[in-house]
């Protein structure tokens, strides 16, 4: 039952309170990755293609294998054969087999007894090449001549005849899509172009495995999470998975990136072959944009068709997406999300997952949402401007509500949208006057909230504070939220609980901090937690006061007789339990195993004005304006934090950022100069509105606020650049060359 | 390679080491002396995590050698609080929900410092160019904005 | 009998249909079931999918119950950042 209905009278829910781990983070003293040595621990390097798609025809690495120090080399010939499905694909990515599928694709690691050792005997070995034809480009790798790269990766979504390098198809919809273009006054196609981007967490992937040749093995790494570690390294290593120990370590960001295996593997291969020793492995810069999970580009046509006064009739959205040489880029959710704000008679979709020599997509913030946005935002605002029409209202006039039916199939429950935009409607930002060569744009943007595989342990100490496990890593102050729920449910100060993430030998599997759920899963699981705690601890009491466990509840932190008929005894307090558990009972815990249900969406939408020179095509963010359904914030600083982080890489990905190859298919931009994201120079503040429309589904009525944010600010920008320059970019980034060429192409036109 | 003896200060304290001549001053302070709070986030001097102060100036501990400490002073995040005693611009980050997953913030306290102890009352804009070396993908750097000015009006006794 | 809603995509393992009516009070029996029914669902349902129940989206648990007028549909399975 969601305590919203009966209370918002909290005490901490809603606060502000410094977060438990910041002491360790501003003093230098938290462990994130590389921040681990154990005894006798090798550090490993690891050798990588340099060409986007070569057939290995030998290595050699004997001469590395003479350096004094060097322990160990693996190759693919180390690990276990005859995998399939995502096992196949994820071992194949850690380690290419006979045929190196992209640049940066690992090929061969190396362990020594110094990280210089290793780098130098990685240079050491020698890998003999045979250069395949190569394709980068989306629409050049379904084309009839592009190479096929990964024959056998199709599934059964596939129909016979596709081309080579599709390996996924969906189509779906519903309505009547000819009937509704027939009653549009305007229909507009437009194709729209985005480049892959990365996460960017400013963390290298880092870890320390161990593995004996009992099968027994460790791991600090940072990751999103922990047990999915474990099973995939179990998978492509063919161990038993309860016998490896995985322990997170704090995480210097992840957005997605870190919720898959890259090296981890091959710090237990090199482990295993150095007798068991623990192997060091941390990834550079250039590793990390070269051989990580970026995110998909995509090539979308949309269509459109909208009547006289702004009625959204019918929408239909093509989408191609690759995600390097694997299956998964995410073109079904960015299809699920393509009309998921509107409420229209008739969608239909239709999706491609192609291959091409990239690295293998990972998950970023909102996977498809932004790209789709970007498609849908832009078309929409593009026939708002073509027939004189309001962009917010004309948002509003076909705003899903609680009750529509979903472009993605199912009616939505009680959501936020219609409220996100009467937020930015009248909010300064938006009669804020403008400049020459200025112009404003408006955007919304949505994104699922997604429960998963859960586990939760809480326990009363013997002073009555109060310690909760939990298997979602923290990145961005999670553990604070959860305190605050569970501190609010026992009716204890918040600096009484603490939170810890614990190791995969703790608790039942965990998902990943992914999916927008920390905060709404383990914090739903935590408070089931605590509740069985607390009727164990109205139990005692009602032992102790010898009446039935019924007639006692638990008020502020203290059992209570619950009304004047079960007795008359003082309230017994959490730390007088806690202090007698030994011979009351003995521990006093409470834990949840399951996928919390009730998730609840969250949409958002984004204002945003820019100036754009005339004279170097250069945009500038003048101001921003952020607001999204937060459910309920439990501590609205940080939610603020998940709405400006995620308008800020939006803004990058918008304006700078992008995979740049040359002909040859190799990155040409793996460094943080020329991979360039948002630097605080370059942004105005960005403001937020946390709109709250409760998720009846949460006991707090949290839904998942991480994601959702990301996604406005593509289209939002290229809508107020169209306003500022007349000229419509249909292609991301807007570059200042870009768009000092469509500002030029506008002057000769 | 023969390594070379190193004696240099932190953060106060003489120190010795025995540097690989390649080694950088960022993996000499965190593999030699076992200060990990400087961050690797690039290597080449994009990112700011490893930021640290040389001789009173702030550099990139990433592109410094560690040979070359010899005899200077190096002061890291490591030694930015008074023993118990936060420096206020630690206390404000945590206030002010400066840091999400806190990988970039021991650099950027360290240059926020660097700024404070040559112009102890910047505008915002001057905040944000003096940090436009160090990247946060997290915050999207409103709120570390907010807590530097904050502690820099503290320290002036203005707030 | 509760009704389930297919992406239009499974039409070619479901001759033609996008709504298929099976007997059942859990998500586990409806999908067993649509097996049953139509063999060629297999593949996709055991790659994993996610499943809406009245408007909720959640990992297919198979001990989530349905009533005769749920609205059920099953989805790509959902991955987040």
């Amino acid at each position: 039952m969601a305590k919203d209905e009966f209370n918002t009278g909290f005490k901490l829910v809603g606060t502000r309170p410094n977060r438990p781990d910041g002491l360790d983070k501003v003093t230098g003293r938290a462990r994130y990755g590389a921040d681990m040595t154990m005894p006798g621990m090798l550090w490993g390097a690891v050798v990588r293609s340099p060409h986007a798609h070569a057939r290995i025809k030998k290595i050699d690495a004997s001469k590395a294998l003479a350096l004094d120090g060097v322990k160990a080399v693996v190759t693919r010939a180390d690990f276990p054969t005859g995998l399939t499905g995502e096992d196949w694909n994820l071992q194949e990515n850690s380690m290419a087999g006979d045929v190196a599928l992209y640049d940066g694709h690992a090929v061969a690691a190396v362990a020594a007894t110094s990280a210089l050792l290793a780098q130098d005997a990685a240079a050491l070995i020698e890998v003999e090449y045979e250069v395949l034809p190569h394709v980068i480009d989306v629409d050049d790798a379904i084309k009839p001549d592009a190479p096929a790269i990964r024959p056998g990766s199709a599934d059964h979504s596939v129909p016979e005849g596709f081309p080579a390098n599709v390996v996924r198809y969906i189509d779906y919809g519903h309505g009547d899509l000819e009937a509704g273009f027939a009653a549009a006054d305007l229909v507009m196609e437009k194709t729209y172009l985005t480049e892959a981007t990365h996460q960017g967490y400013i963390e290298p992937q880092a870890c320390v495995g161990q593995l004996g040749a009992d099968g027994k093995g460790e791991m600090w790494v940072c990751t999103q999470g922990h047990w999915f570690i474990r099973q995939m390294c179990s998978a492509i290593l063919g161990l038993e998975v309860a016998q490896l120990r995985i322990t997170a370590s704090e995480i210097g960001g992840g957005f997605g990136g870190k919720t898959m295996v890259f090296m981890e593997p091959l710090s237990l291969a090199l482990s295993k072959k150095a007798g068991g020793r623990p192997v060091k492995l941390v990834m550079n810069r250039a590793e990390v944009l070269r051989a990580t999970g970026p995110t998909a580009s995509a090539s979308m046509d949309v269509k459109i068709g909208m009547t006289r006064d702004g009625r959204m009739t019918a929408g239909k959205a093509v989408f191609r997406m690759q995600g390097g040489a694997f299956p998964g880029a995410p073109v079904d959710s960015a299809l699920d999300c393509a009309f998921a704000n509107y409420d229209m008679p008739a969608v239909y979709h239709e999706g491609f997952d192609v291959l091409a020599n990239r690295p293998k997509a990972a998950a970023y913030r909102a996977p498809g949402s932004p790209m789709a946005a970007f498609a849908v935002e832009s078309l929409v605002d593009e026939m708002c401007r073509e027939l004189g029409l309001d962009p917010i209202d004309t948002r509003l006039k076909n705003a899903a509500r609680e009750g529509t039916k979903a472009s993605y199939g199912p009616t939505y429950n009680k959501i936020g949208l219609v409220e996100t935009l009467e937020a930015v409607k009248s909010h300064p930002n938006y009669a804020e006057p403008l400049g020459p060569n200025q112009g404003r744009g408006v955007a919304s943007g949505f994104w699922f909230n997604y429960n998963g595989d859960t586990a939760v342990s809480m326990a009363i100490a013997e002073d009555g504070t109060a310690q909760v496990s939990v298997g979602t890593p923290d990145i961005g102050g999670s553990r604070a939220s959860l305190a605050m729920m569970v501190g609010e449910t026992l009716g204890v100060p918040y600096e009484h609980v603490r939170v810890n993430v614990v190791e995969t030998g703790a608790l039942g599997i965990n998902e990943p901090t992914h999916g927008s759920r920390a905060t709404f899963a383990t914090g739903k699981a935590a408070v089931v937690a605590t509740e069985q705690a607390i009727a164990e601890m109205c139990r005692r009491a009602a032992a102790e006061w010898d009446i039935d466990p019924d007639a006692v509840e638990w008020i502020d932190g203290s059992a209570q007789p619950a009304g004047p008929n079960a007795g008359k005894f003082p309230p017994m307090k959490i730390g007088e339990i806690a202090g007698k558990m030994s011979t009351t009972g003995g521990p006093i815990a409470g834990h949840y195993e399951g996928f919390p249900d009730g998730v609840g969406v969250s949409f958002g939408t984004h204002v945003v004005d820019v100036e754009v020179d005339p004279e170097t095509g250069h945009t500038k963010i003048l101001r921003y304006l952020v607001a999204q359904d937060a459910g309920r914030a439990i501590h609205p600083a940080y939610v603020e934090g998940q709405f400006q982080g995620g308008a800020v890489q939006g803004i990058g990905w918008a304006l700078n950022e992008e995979y740049v190859y040359g002909e040859d298919g190799r990155l040409q931009n793996a460094t943080f100069l020329d991979y360039r994201v948002p630097v605080a120079s370059d942004l105005p503040k960005i403001d937020t509105v946390i709109v709250e429309v409760p998720n009846p589904g949460h006991p707090y009525g949290v839904r998942g606020v991480g994601e959702t944010g990301i996604a406005p600010p593509l289209p939002a920008i290229a809508n107020a650049v169209a306003a500022a320059t007349g000229q419509r970019l249909r292609h991301l980034p807007m570059t200042p060359v870009k768009v000092l060429e469509a500002i030029q192409a506008g002057q000769d036109g | 390679m023969s390594k070379i003896h190193v004696t240099t200060t932190v953060n106060g304290d003489t120190v010795e080491f025995l540097a690989d001549p390649r080694e950088t001053l960022l993996d000499c302070l965190r593999d030699r002396l076992g200060l990990t709070g400087s961050k690797e986030g690039c290597g080449t001097g994009d990112c700011g995590a490893c930021s640290v102060m040389l001789d009173g100036r702030l550099v990139s501990s990433c592109l410094v050698l560690g040979v070359e400490a010899e005899g200077k002073t190096v002061d890291t995040i490591e030694g930015m609080a008074s023993g118990d005693d936060l420096h206020p611009l630690q206390r404000k980050f945590i206030e002010h929900a400066a840091l999400q997953c806190g990988f970039c913030t021991p650099g950027i306290l360290v240059a926020a410092k660097a700024l404070l102890d040559q112009n102890p009352d910047p505008s915002e804009s001057e905040v944000r160019y003096w940090l436009a070396g160090n990247l946060c993908r997290c915050t999207g750097y409103d709120k570390i904005v907010n807590a530097v000015m904050d502690a820099a009006a503290e320290m002036r006794g203005a707030a | 009998m509760v009704e389930i809603n297919l992406w239009s995509g499974l039409r070619r393992f479901t001759d033609g249909e996008l709504v298929v009516e099976v007997e059942a009070d859990t998500i586990g029996k409806a999908l067993d079931a649509l097996i049953e029914k139509y063999p060629g669902l297999a593949p996709v349902i055991e790659a994993g999918i996610s499943v809406a129940v009245d408007g909720e989206i959640t990992t297919a648990g198979r001990n989530i119950p349905v009533r005769p007028d749920s609205e059920v549909y099953l989805m790509r399975r959902l991955k987040g950042g």
